[in-house]
C-alpha cells in the first residue's frame, strides 16, 4: 500500500509542481520547450471507485490504530471501518488487502503474527459490516515496514496499524 | 564465489586411524595417550603461540591464500583470529613470531618459546598435493612440560583451506579448554540495507568467523528468520515472494527453492529437528497463530498447539523429546515447553515483563531468550525457568542463536531511531561481546552446527 500511496502522493505532487513551480530549484533543469496540453486534459480527481479515490475519500481513516500488544477495535477504530465498509458497499466488485503492521518494540516472529492478527480483527469487523469475506484478504507486516521512523511513543503508535488498500 | 567441492577429510580426530597416512611428516600413528593427559580445562590466561606452519615445497596453489608458504602463513592468523576474537586465550599470531622449519614442526625449540613466556604452541604444516587439494597438519604442544598434546591432519579442497585452520583452531580450543568443537561452521542470516521505511532483506551465509560470504537471494522481496539444516544442504527461511509470507526451503548451493507447504494462510517461523527430520513452523488462522510439525520430507501436518493467541517459534531440545516456544496464552509473550508431541505444556518463564524466541542450547542446559521489559535484552535460564542471566544489555538485542557447543551465542542488536541493525556474539559469561563484520547490515543470525 505505501508504494501506492507514495504514487499517488508523487503524481500529486509532480502536478502541484507544474502547476506552481515558485521555488528556484538548486540546480536548473534543462529548457522543458513550449508547454505541452497534458495539464488540461489531466484532473486531480482520482477515477471513482479507484484505491486513489478510497485513500482520497478517507481522509486517514483506511488506517486504524492499536495499543501496544492489542488488536482490539476501538470506537474510533470502527468509525473508521464504518467509512471504509461504506466505500467498499458502493463498489462491490472492488477487492481488497489489509495490511497488519507492529511497532519496532518487539521480537520479529510475534511481530509477524501480531500484525496478522491486527489485520484479521479489521477484516471481520469490516465483514461484520457487510462486507464480503472473500472480497478480503489480510497480509502482516509484523515491525519491518514502519510508515514513522522515530524511535519514540509517538512513532510506535502510528507504526502500530491496519491499513486497508484496495486493489485496482 | 566459493567452490564446494565435496570435503575430503583424510582424518579428523588423532584417535581417528586414518590421520596419518595422508599427513606425510607427521607419525606414522596418533599416540592415543595425548588426549587423556587432559587434566580439567585450561585457565583462559594460557600464552598460546601460533606461528606460521611450515611447508614441504613453497608451491603454487589453487587456495585464494596464494602458495604454500603464503598459505602456512594464513592458516596460522585464522586460527590466531578464531582465539583472538572469541576471547580465548592469550594467543599472539603469525605476524610477531618467527617460522619454524618444517623440521621443527614435531621437534619443537622449547627453549625458545619459553624464553618468549609462551604456555602453549601450536604448530603445522602446509603441503600442496598433486590432486590439487592442500594437507594441513596441526600440532599442539605444552611448552613448559615439554610434550605434545594433541595433533591432528586435514586434506581439503583448495577452496576448503579456511575449514582445516578452523578445525586446528577446534582441536586446540576443545583440547585446552575441555568444551566441544564450534569454529568449523557456518551462520545463515539476512544482510539489510536502505532506509528504515524500505528495508531491503536478503538472505546470507558465511562461515563463522564471517569469511565466505555469499548473497543467496536477490533482495526483491523480504527474506526472514533463516534456519539451516543439520546436513547444511537446505535453508528454510520466510519469504514474501508471491506478496504472502510463506516458507521457502532452499538449496544454497544452486539457489533453487521450493514452498515448505502450499497453503493460503501465512507461515512464519521455520525451525528444524536436532536430526533433520522434522520441521516446526507457526501457522495463522484467522488471525490466531499456532505451532505444527511436519516430517521435512514431506507429509501430513501435526497441529501442536491450540491455545487462543498466538503460539510461535520453538526449538527442540538436544534429544528432540521436547519443544521450548512462546505463547501469548497468558496475555503476553511467555515462554513455554511441552513433549514433542505436543502434550504436556506448561509456562516456564516468571521473570515479569516479557520472554520471547526461547532457543534451546545444543548441550541441553540452558534456554536462550529475549527478555523484554522495555529494552530488549538476551538472557538464559535452566529449561525449568530458573537462573536468569542476562548476557547483554543495550536498547534491543533479540533472537539468540547457539553456537554448536552451546558456549557462545550470536544474535542482532537494532539501533534506536535509525533502526540499523548488526550481528553480534557474545559467551555465556556475558563478558566477551563483540560485532561480527558483515558487509551490510545484520540481522536473525542462525548458527549451523558443527560441519559434517
Amino acid at each position: 500500500m505505501n508504494k501506492r500511496l507514495t504514487l499517488t502522493m508523487v503524481i500529486a505532487a509532480g502536478l502541484a509542481v507544474s502547476a506552481c513551480a515558485k521555488k528556484a530549484p538548486q540546480v536548473l533543469p534543462p529548457d522543458p520547450g513550449p508547454p505541452s496540453q497534458t495539464e488540461t486534459t489531466v484532473s486531480n480527481a482520482p477515477v471513482p471507485g479507484s484505491q486513489a479515490d478510497f485513500a482520497a475519500q478517507m481522509m486517514g481513516q483506511d488506517t486504524i490504530y492499536f495499543e501496544t500488544d492489542r488488536f482490539n477495535i476501538d470506537a474510533t477504530d470502527q468509525a473508521a471501518l464504518a467509512a471504509q465498509a461504506q466505500w467498499l458497499m458502493k463498489y462491490p466488485t472492488k477487492r481488497l488487502t489489509v495490511e497488519g503492521h507492529a511497532d519496532e518494540r518487539g521480537t520479529r516472529e510475534y511481530n509477524l503474527a501480531l500484525g496478522e492478527r491486527r489485520a484479521n480483527a479489521a477484516k471481520n469487523y469490516l465483514v461484520s459490516l457487510g462486507v464480503e469475506t472473500g472480497r478480503i484478504t489480510t497480509v502482516s507486516y509484523g515491525k519491518e515496514r514502519p510508515v514513522a521512523l522515530g524511535s519514540d511513543e509517538e512513532s510506535w503508535a502510528r507504526n502500530r496499524r491496519a491499513v486497508t488498500v484496495t486493489i485496482d | 564465489m566459493k567452490k564446494i567441492i565435496p570435503f575430503l577429510l583424510a582424518a579428523v580426530l588423532p584417535a581417528s586411524a586414518l590421520l596419518a597416512q595422508s599427513a606425510a611428516p607427521a607419525p606414522a600413528a596418533a599416540p592415543p595417550e595425548v588426549e587423556e593427559d587432559v587434566v580439567g580445562s585450561l585457565d583462559n590466561d594460557a600464552k598460546i603461540a601460533i606461528p606460521a606452519f611450515a611447508t614441504n615445497a613453497d608451491v603454487p596453489t589453487q587456495t585464494s591464500a596464494g602458495s604454500t608458504s603464503t598459505l602456512g602463513f594464513s592458516v596460522a592468523n585464522v586460527i590466531f583470529a578464531d582465539l583472538r576474537n572469541n576471547g580465548l586465550f592469550q594467543p599472539t599470531g603469525p605476524s610477531s613470531l618467527p617460522r619454524p622449519a618444517l623440521a621443527q614442526v614435531q621437534a619443537p625449540d622449547y627453549g625458545s618459546w619459553q624464553s618468549r613466556g609462551v604456555d602453549m604452541l601450536v604448530q603445522g604444516y602446509v603441503r600442496a598435493e598433486s590432486s590439487g587439494n592442500i594437507t594441513v597438519g596441526c600440532y599442539l604442544y605444552d611448552v613448559a612440560l615439554g610434550q605434545q598434546r594433541v595433533k591432528a591432519g586435514w586434506t581439503v579442497a583448495p577452496g576448503d583451506w579456511r575449514r582445516a585452520a578452523h578445525k586446528c583452531a577446534d582441536l586446540v580450543y576443545s583440547n585446552l579448554s575441555g568444551e566441544n568443537p564450534f569454529f568449523d561452521s557456518r551462520v545463515a542470516y539476512i544482510a539489510e540495507t536502505g532506509p528504515k521505511d524500505r528495508r531491503m532483506k536478503r538472505l546470507a551465509i558465511m562461515d563463522s568467523d564471517g569469511a565466505n560470504h555469499t548473497f543467496l537471494t536477490t533482495g526483491q522481496t523480504i527474506a526472514l528468520t533463516p534456519r539451516y539444516s543439520p546436513d547444511y544442504k537446505s535453508i528454510m527461511y520466510l519469504s514474501y515472494t508471491n506478496g504472502q509470507p510463506r516458507i521457502y526451503i532452499i538449496d544454497p548451493q544452486t539457489k533453487a527453492q521450493r514452498l515448505l507447504l502450499s497453503t493460503n494462510n501465512p507461515l512464519f517461523a521455520p525451525r528444524w529437528s536436532p536430526d533433520g527430520r522434522w520441521v516446526l513452523y507457526s501457522m495463522a488462522t484467522g488471525g490466531n497463530t499456532d505451532i505444527y510439525k511436519i516430517p521435512s520430507a514431506g507429509g501430513t501436518p501435526i497441529k501442536l498447539t491450540d491455545a487462543p493467541g498466538i503460539d510461535i517459534g520453538g526449538s527442540f531440545s538436544p534429544d528432540g523429546s521436547k519443544i521450548v516456544f512462546e505463547s501469548d496464552r497468558s496475555g503476553s509473550q511467555q515462554v513455554y515447553v511441552m513433549n514433542a508431541d505436543g502434550t504436556g505444556q506448561r509456562r516456564i518463564s516468571f521473570f515479569g515483563g516479557r520472554a520471547a524466541t526461547p532457543e534451546w542450547s545444543p548441550r541441553g542446559d540452558q534456554i536462550a531468550f529475549t527478555h523484554i521489559v522495555g529494552n530488549l535484552r538476551i538472557a538464559v535460564m535452566d529449561p525449568a525457568g530458573g537462573s536468569l542471566r542476562y548476557l547483554t544489555d543495550s536498547w534491543q538485542d533479540e533472537a539468540p542463536t547457539w553456537a554448536p557447543n552451546g558456549r557462545v551465542v550470536q544474535f542482532f542488536r537494532t539501533a534506536k531511531t535509525s533502526g540499523k541493525t548488526s550481528l553480534w556474539q557474545v559467551d555465556l559469561t556475558g563478558r566477551n561481546e563483540r560485532r561480527l563484520e558483515t558487509p551490510v547490515d545484520g540481522s536473525d543470525p542462525a548458527w549451523g552446527p558443527l560441519r559434517p
